[in-house]
Order: C-alpha cells, then sequence, then structure tokens
C-alpha cells in the first residue's frame, strides 16, 4: 500500500525496560491528510489512513498490543491485533489488548466502510513482523551468534545451530535500541504457517461482557458528574420561542436548564453535519430526575421552514411517482442507446421500487461524557471517526484540537450512526457551561427522532429483453432527495450492476427537497440499491423465461475487467459467479421439490470489496406469514478470514439484521417529523422470528482480505423477496413487508 | 423516600422519588452499571434482572416495588462469571457489540432456573423480550443449550459426560 512505504517504524524504550513499537505516517504524509477531516465517505477510498499500532513486551514476555480503532462490536478490537500478534510470533495466549485513546501516533482512529480490514493487512502485519527482526537482532548480539542462525517461535528466539532460546521479554530491551528496519523489506510470513490468522480467537472483552463489568460509553462514571438530557424541535432546525424553565429548574434533582442557541457551520467534518442543533439543556443528579423534568417541559417552537405538507412520507410518494413520469432532471450514465433498445425489444419489463428511511436503532443509545476544566476538554465517546468529533468540537468550543483529550469507548453498535457527531457536540457544550462532568445520554425516543437516516428512495426501471431472452436495455430513474446539484448524504447513486454487462443502459436522476438527516447505515446505499437490482433482475429472468441463476450467471459470462474504485465497479464477474454457483449448489437450487407455499430466492451482490450470494428458502402462508427457514451465505472477501468464528457471527448477524430492516422497519415523516418514536412502533426482529438455519460459507480466493462489517447483508434482502415471489407470485417493489399485510409467523 | 433494598444479597439504602425506576437506581445511585437502559418501556429487555427470581424489566419496576423482594443483577449472578449460562456466552462467543447481552443472559438464566432442558420453542418464548440488534440469536440459542448442559454437569449427582447426561435426564426434571 502506498501509504505503508510513505512510512516508518519508530522504537522507544520505555522506562519500564519494554519496548514500544509503532507505526508512525511521515511528516508529509500527515500534512497530505488533513487532520480529522474526513472529506469522501468513509470506506469509499479516498480517505488516507494511517494504520498503526504499538507493541509493548513486559519482561515477563507477557504482550500488550495496542486496539486504536473504536470497537463497535464488528470486531476490530481482536482482530487487528491478531494481524500484529502472527507476524511477532506470539502465542495468542501471551497477548493483552489494550484499547488506545485518539491520538496522532495510531494514525486514522477510524471505523466504517468495512474498511478495517483492508486497510490494516499489510500494515498491521508488517508492525508485527518488524519487531519479530529486531527481536531476532537483539538475541543474535546477546549470544554473539549470526541472525541467519536464529528463528522465533511463540515468543522465543531459538538459535538453531546451538539450540539455545530467549525470550522476547529478556530481549525487548535490547531490541528497542536497535535501527528500524524498513517494514518494506521485511518479510511476512507464508500463510501456510500462520497460527493465530484463520483461525477462532474470541472476542477480547468477551469475559467483561458477560459480568457487566465491560464499560461502554454509556456506563462512565466520574467524581462529581451530573447528568443530562437535550431537547430539541421534533422538526429539524426549529427553534425555541418560549419553554418553562423556570418551573423545570426547580424540580427534584435539577441543577439548571437553559436553552443553547446552536452553532452551524463547524465545516465540512460530515457534510451534513449540522452542527450543535438548538435545545433545551436539562442538567441533573440523576438521568432519571433529568428525564422526568422533561417529561414536564413545555416548549413552544418555532418550527421552521421544514414544517410543511411536503415534507411526508405519503407527499413524497405522489411527487415521486409525478416525477418519474416527466424528463428526468438529469442523466448520471449512460452507454449506448436505452430509448432505441428499448422500443426494439422483444418484451419490455416495468418496475416501480421504493423503500423507506431507517433509524439506525443501535441498542445503547447516543450518549457521551464530557468534562470542562482549565481551558480542557476531555471527553468519553463512541464516535466511529473520533478524529473528526475532536475537530468539530474544536471549532465548536474555540479552542485548539491540543486541548482535547477523546477516550475511545466501546460501543453498543454503531451501524454507522456514530460519524454522526451531534452527540458528542451536545455533550461538550452542556459541560463547558456546566464546569462540571457531564454525561448526556438520549433517549430511546430522542435516538429515533433524531437520526441520520437511511435515506429512502424510489426507482422506476426498464428492462429490455430479446427474442432469446437476452437482457439488451436497462433504465432506471432514481427519484432521491436533494437540491440543486447536491443529493442528501449517502442518498445518491452511481452506476451499478447490470452497468457494463448490457449494452444500452441509463441511470437518470430526479431530487425532492429533504428537511432531515441522512448519513451512512450499514452497507450506505447498497442496503436499498441490492433490494431494488436484484429484485428487478428476478423479474427479468422470470420474464425471459429462464432460471434466475442461470440468468445471472448468463449475464455474468460477458466479462469485463474489475473497475476498482466506483461503486459496483470492483465487481469481479469470476468471484461472483463463483459465489452464486457454490450458493446454487449448497442450497440445491433446482434440485428439490418443495412444499407448496414454500420457494427459494437468490440474489448476489457486491460491496465494500466483498462478493455475496445468498439463497433464502421462505415459506409463506395463506395469511401472509413468513417464515425465512433456511439460509445460505456465500462471500467471498479474500484468501483470508482472519477470525472465523466472529466472521461468522457477524454474518448471521448481517442476516438478521437485514431481515429486521426487511420485514418492518420504517421511519416515515409528516411536517418534517418522525412519527416513530420506540421500539413498538420502530420493531427489532425478535429470536422466534430469525431464521433458525443460517449457513455461513467463504469461498476463498487469490485476492487481499476485505472487510465484512456489510457486504453480507444487502443481498438478503431481495433473496427473501425472490422467494416470495417464488413461493407466491406476489413481487414485493415496497418495503418494508408489512406494507403489504406481511408478517412473521 | 428512603429506601432499603437487597441487591445480589447485600443491603443497599437509597434515597429516590418512590417512582424511580430500578434501572436508574442501579444505574445512577449504585453505580452499578452491568444493567443496560435500551428503551424504558420494557420493549428491548437490555434491563432484565431479576426480581425474587424471575426475570423483569428494571426501565419498568419502581424502587418501590423492587424494594419488597431479592434483586439479582449481572454482577450478582456468580462471582467470578462462572455462572453456566455465563460459561457457556464465553464459549460460543456470543456477542457482537455485547450491549444486550447482561439483559440476555439474565433472561436465559432465568429460563434454565424453570427449565433445565429447554427446547427451542421454550427458548422462544423465554427470550422473546430480548432484542439484539446486532443479530446474536443464532448464538443466543446455541449457548443457551451448552449452558443447559454444563448445569447439568455441574449438579450434584449428574457429573456425566453430556451424552450420557442427555439420554438419563428424560425424567429427573
Amino acid at each position: 500500500m502506498a501509504l505503508d512505504r510513505r512510512s516508518f517504524l519508530k522504537v522507544t524504550a520505555l522506562a519500564g525496560g519494554g519496548m514500544l513499537l509503532g507505526l508512525y505516517p511521515d511528516a508529509q504524509a500527515q500534512e497530505a491528510a488533513p487532520r480529522g477531516r474526513q472529506r469522501s465517505g468513509p470506506g469509499f477510498g479516498g480517505s488516507p489512513l494511517a494504520p498503526q499500532a504499538f507493541i509493548r513486551i513486559a519482561p515477563d514476555g507477557i504482550v500488550t498490543i495496542m486496539a486504536a480503532r473504536p470497537e463497535i462490536g464488528q470486531g476490530v478490537k481482536t482482530m487487528l491485533p491478531m494481524l500484529i500478534a502472527e507476524e511477532l510470533d506470539v502465542e495468542w495466549k501471551q497477548v493483552r489488548v489494550e484499547q488506545g485513546d485518539l491520538d496522532a501516533k495510531y494514525g486514522m482512529q477510524f471505523t466504517g466502510g468495512s474498511f478495517a480490514t483492508p486497510s490494516s493487512w499489510d500494515p498491521l502485519r508488517r508492525v508485527g513482523a518488524s519487531a519479530r527482526h529486531l527481536l531476532v537482532l537483539a538475541c543474535a548480539q546477546s549470544l554473539g551468534v549470526a541472525p541467519e542462525e536464529c528463528t522465533t517461535s511463540t515468543g522465543k528466539v531459538l538459535h538453531v545451530p546451538s539450540g539455545r532460546s530467549v525470550g522476547y521479554g529478556e530481549l525487548a530491551t535490547k531490541a528497542a535500541a536497535l535501527p528500524m528496519p524498513d517494514p518494506d523489506a521485511i518479510k511476512l510470513k507464508d500463510p501456510k504457517d500462520y497460527k493465530i490468522i484463520g483461525h477462532t480467537v474470541h472476542g477480547v472483552d468477551v469475559p467483561d461482557i458477560v459480568t457487566g463489568k465491560q464499560q461502554f460509553g454509556i456506563d462512565v462514571s466520574l467524581p462529581g458528574m451530573l447528568y443530562a438530557v437535550y431537547q430539541k424541535c421534533p422538526v429539524f432546525g426549529g427553534t425555541v420561542a418560549s419553554a418553562n424553565l423556570a418551573e423545570i429548574k426547580k424540580l427534584p434533582g435539577i441543577r439548571d436548564a437553559f436553552i443553547v442557541k446552536g452553532v452551524e457551520e463547524l465545516g465540512d467534518v460530515l457534510p451534513s453535519d449540522p452542527g450543535l442543533e438548538q435545545g433545551i439543556a436539562i442538567v441533573a443528579t440523576s438521568w432519571w430526575y433529568a428525564q422526568s423534568a422533561r417529561n414536564k417541559l413545555k416548549v413552544k417552537w418555532n418550527e421552521g421552514h421544514w414544517s410543511t405538507a411536503e415534507q411526508s412520507s405519503k407527499a413524497f410518494e405522489k411527487r415521486a411517482i409525478e416525477l418519474s413520469k416527466k424528463a428526468p432532471e438529469k442523466t448520471l450514465h449512460q452507454d449506448g442507446d436505452v430509448k432505441a433498445a428499448l422500443s426494439g425489444a422483444a418484451k419490455v419489463v416495468e418496475g416501480a421500487y421504493s423503500y423507506p428511511f431507517l433509524a439506525h436503532a443501535t441498542l445503547e443509545p447516543q450518549n457521551c461524557t464530557a468534562h470542562y476544566h482549565d481551558g480542557k476538554l476531555e471527553m468519553w465517546s463512541t464516535s466511529q471517526m473520533p478524529q473528526g468529533t475532536r475537530s468539530a468540537v474544536a471549532h465548536l468550543l474555540g479552542i485548539p484540537e491540543t486541548s482535547i483529550t477523546i477516550h475511545i469507548m466501546r460501543a453498543g453498535g454503531a451501524f454507522g450512526r456514530r460519524f454522526g457527531n451531534d452527540f458528542n457536540l451536545e455533550a461538550a457544550w452542556i459541560a463547558k457551561a456546566m464546569n462540571a462532568p457531564v454525561k448526556l445520554v438520549w433517549s430511546r425516543e430522542d435516538d429515533i427522532a433524531h437520526d441520520y437516516y437511511r435515506a429512502g428512495g424510489f426507482q422506476f426501471l426498464k428492462g429490455g429483453l430479446d427474442k432469446s431472452g437476452k437482457l439488451i436495455a436497462w433504465d432506471t430513474h432514481f427519484v432521491t432527495f436533494g437540491e440543486g446539484n447536491r443529493t442528501a448524504m449517502a442518498a445518491n447513486m452511481d452506476a451499478e450492476f447490470p452497468v457494463r454487462y448490457v449494452s444500452n443502459y441509463a441511470l437518470h436522476q430526479s431530487l425532492m427537497p429533504l428537511g432531515v438527516r441522512t448519513g451512512y447505515w450499514r452497507a450506505p446505499g447498497s442496503n436499498a440499491y441490492a433490494h431494488v437490482i436484484e429484485s428487478f433482475i428476478d423479474e427479468l429472468a422470470h420474464a425471459a423465461g429462464k432460471d434466475p441463476v442461470a440468468f445471472r450467471l448468463g449475464l455474468l459470462s460477458t466479462a469485463p475487467p474489475p473497475q476498482p474504485g466506483q461503486r459496483g465497479g470492483g465487481l469481479d464477474p469470476v468471484r461472483m459467479r463463483a459465489v452464486i454457483e457454490l450458493a446454487a449448489e449448497k442450497s440445491g437450487w433446482g434440485k428439490r421439490a418443495l412444499p407448496k407455499g414454500t420457494g427459494l430466492g437468490i440474489a448476489a451482490y457486491f460491496s465494500h470489496m466483498g462478493h455475496f450470494a445468498e439463497v433464502a428458502q421462505v415459506r409463506v402462508t395463506p395469511q401472509k406469514h413468513i417464515k425465512v427457514e433456511h439460509v445460505w451465505v456465500v462471500g467471498d472477501i479474500g484468501s483470508q478470514v482472519i477470525n472465523p468464528g466472529a466472521a461468522e457471527n457477524m454474518v448471521q448477524g448481517a442476516i438478521i439484521d437485514g431481515l429486521s430492516a426487511l420485514m418492518g422497519q420504517e421511519a416515515t415523516l409528516d411536517h418534517g417529523r418522525i412519527q416513530q418514536s420506540n421500539f413498538h412502533d420502530y420493531p427489532l426482529i425478535r429470536m422466534h422470528q430469525a431464521p433458525p438455519k443460517i449457513e455461513v460459507i467463504f469461498n476463498k480466493t487469490n485476492h487481499s482480505p476485505t472487510g465484512l462489517g456489510e457486504p453480507a447483508l444487502p443481498p438478503i434482502l431481495p433473496a427473501v423477496c425472490n422467494a416470495i415471489f417464488a413461493a407466491t407470485g406476489d413481487r414485493v417493489r415496497s418495503l418494508p413487508l408489512t406494507k403489504h399485510g406481511y408478517s412473521w409467523e | 423516600m428512603h429506601f432499603k433494598l437487597i441487591v445480589n444479597g447485600k443491603t443497599a439504602q437509597v434515597d429516590a422519588p418512590a417512582d424511580m425506576p430500578l434501572l436508574w437506581v442501579l444505574r445512577d445511585l449504585l453505580q452499578m452499571h452491568g444493567t443496560k437502559y435500551g428503551c424504558g418501556i420494557g420493549e428491548c429487555g437490555a434491563c432484565t434482572v431479576h426480581l425474587n427470581g424471575e426475570p423483569v424489566r428494571s426501565c419498568s419496576t419502581t424502587v418501590a416495588e423492587a424494594s419488597k423482594g431479592h434483586i439479582t443483577t449481572i454482577e450478582g449472578l456468580s462471582a467470578d462469571g462462572s455462572h453456566p449460562v455465563q460459561m457457556a456466552w464465553k464459549e460460543i462467543d456470543v456477542p457482537q457489540c455485547g450491549y444486550c447481552q447482561c439483559g440476555q443472559i439474565m433472561s436465559a438464566a432465568a429460563l434454565l432456573a424453570h427449565k433445565p432442558h429447554p427446547t427451542d420453542k421454550d427458548i422462544d418464548a423465554a427470550m422473546d423480550g430480548n432484542l439484539c440488534r446486532c443479530g446474536t440469536y443464532t448464538r443466543i440459542r446455541q449457548a443457551i443449550h451448552r449452558a443447559a448442559e454444563l448445569k447439568a454437569q455441574h449438579s450434584p449427582g449428574t457429573a456425566k459426560p453430556a451424552a450420557a447426561h442427555k439420554a438419563s435426564n428424560g425424567g429427573s426434571k
């Protein structure tokens, strides 16, 4: 990787006789990457990431590896240290993992976009290998032998001819004083010798999680700490006209209640980051006191210009249909002549698809603890992008970034929600105003009402087939949200598959203004577009009289070279065909007789560098009760699955999470207000509704390993919808399924 | 108001309004953070504790009600993480983010206390009130079955291999 070549390793001797080893970006790279800013979308490339890690070896041989990135449930706190430990050549039982604070020495500490694996795979292994190299040199010098005669094994350096060995703990101080090798010149292990990579390692925090000792962001507690809630206008951008604050301040346990005017334009930390929104802070001696007082709050809001009938889900739908009948505002991509091809087609298929806004609903509500004292701010945050948080907070409070310390806290889920800085900004502002440690905790109702939603959208498709059933034209009119030249965050779309696989392809766009924030939600874009594209391909297959698996394989049989760097452009037809064929084989596609009312559906989708094909076996009763009986997932994320047990868990979770969204999740607007408030009207899937069987198969291919947090999710939605069609003949084009009378069995 | 609570076998004195939910008494007054806030309306189960051995949602149980019984939280399930449910959770490596898991474990422990060998249906019924946004349900189910095995192995007089035990315990409930 380019970054790795621009980086060098630095070793520092520690007072305790240990060794500290880290990978530093050079000064030039630091300057090239605007600190704290993430100018392009996380995970979509273009943002220089500076991977880094620390190794500390104690005299007793215990190795402490620093976890630098935020742990949000994706397993990086365990998986990334595994890369270092493997090349360091130690046993996992010798390793202790510690979470690092936000610190420039770690490089970019960001998590999202399934990017931790591809961006760390090479650099972190080189960190481990470089340390091993130095330990070998140190041992050779101690024994007065040639380093070439030495090897390592489980935390020891062995001098092969004499059979002598020295533990890493004894060598650490000496190794730390040696000059650094060029990390690129270090030889990495042959994968066949891996003892940690590719072998299941249990989550390092699990023993503390199961005893309740694990501290999440919401569990931070400081001496003298106060608790805060923050009430905002239900309509985005609304302001306080009046509020009964004098009354609120008299309630039990209340320390203060005040209006925060709000600060806009904190820079481009996130394109849609609205700054600090106006609201009312209530600060108390327990969260319950603050929340109880909030229930007595009487506020007259100036709801602002988004409180209009147009800012309603029903109005969006009506407007989108109107727009679909007009000429699109813009053509984003065009190959060949779609109009001519459609008019000459033997068969034209049309489909109007839509999908709703989604909230993230992380089970740990948004929260942040902050303490401002002596011109400095200390924060405990679950941010997915702590550098961005520091930058935004520095702008907000007008203090230098060097005056802000951020402790990275384990997060109870994130799924993209914790890129938003709203809760961090609010906590920082309230803490400064109170001059005391303050823990801000959002209620679930705050969380549902003030999210960076997965954007809803509408797609109007036309597909043309020739006499032989070959796809000859594909036309999408994408009606999404935005104004002028700007689309709402993560509500944009690039040409996607089957672009390049069909000679006539067009993608058009029309926009509608939107008065809520949108943002990244697990597999941004893909989580919605996969349903549209893969359902429509299924429609086309049936219209062509072809088997859906055969139709897809046929489409992928013309193999243009992959073009990395654009959405969908990195799709490798060879890899995709392989996962589809394997999913078909494992599920007994076309080879099993299924009972009436039961169907198999397939979908395949490329996102976040992963190729995934999924088959769902679905039973549908006459009352429209659904049971997803069995799911087969085949994924290609490269040559190695670093932590197989955790990977299986992650993929099964992605399937279940996708089904959760598919069945009943929908955040609707009415006059700019989100109408849902908690899990009773924004339902998450429950245990008995989840599929009893989810088989996960990794098809290993000779490609560098890539991430897994996201790419398994998108195909499950169309796979189930295609199975419903196979079982019943009902084609579901708009989500969620509850809209059409379906429910879980 | 003043309340005397019995939490994990120890007495705790708190001053709180009678309608204050046990959840916030535990978290903010007693600084016991293993019991989690997820929804505040008894929909998610992250706040599950035992009151006289029964699983209850502490967000919807007032301190006044809780003061009438014995409260067990995740911190009191075992001294060292050795409860069969905790052991099984570690062995199966259940958690992803882990936030819901204390509540899941408390519900599972209550289930096993009543039904040492639960069927999948029993598990569905007992675990229906506990949400997991990460979707670890597959492993939770697996871990509950495993915990049942571990519990049987460690019960006096039933220290037999798992397979033998399975065959012999049919009528021993």
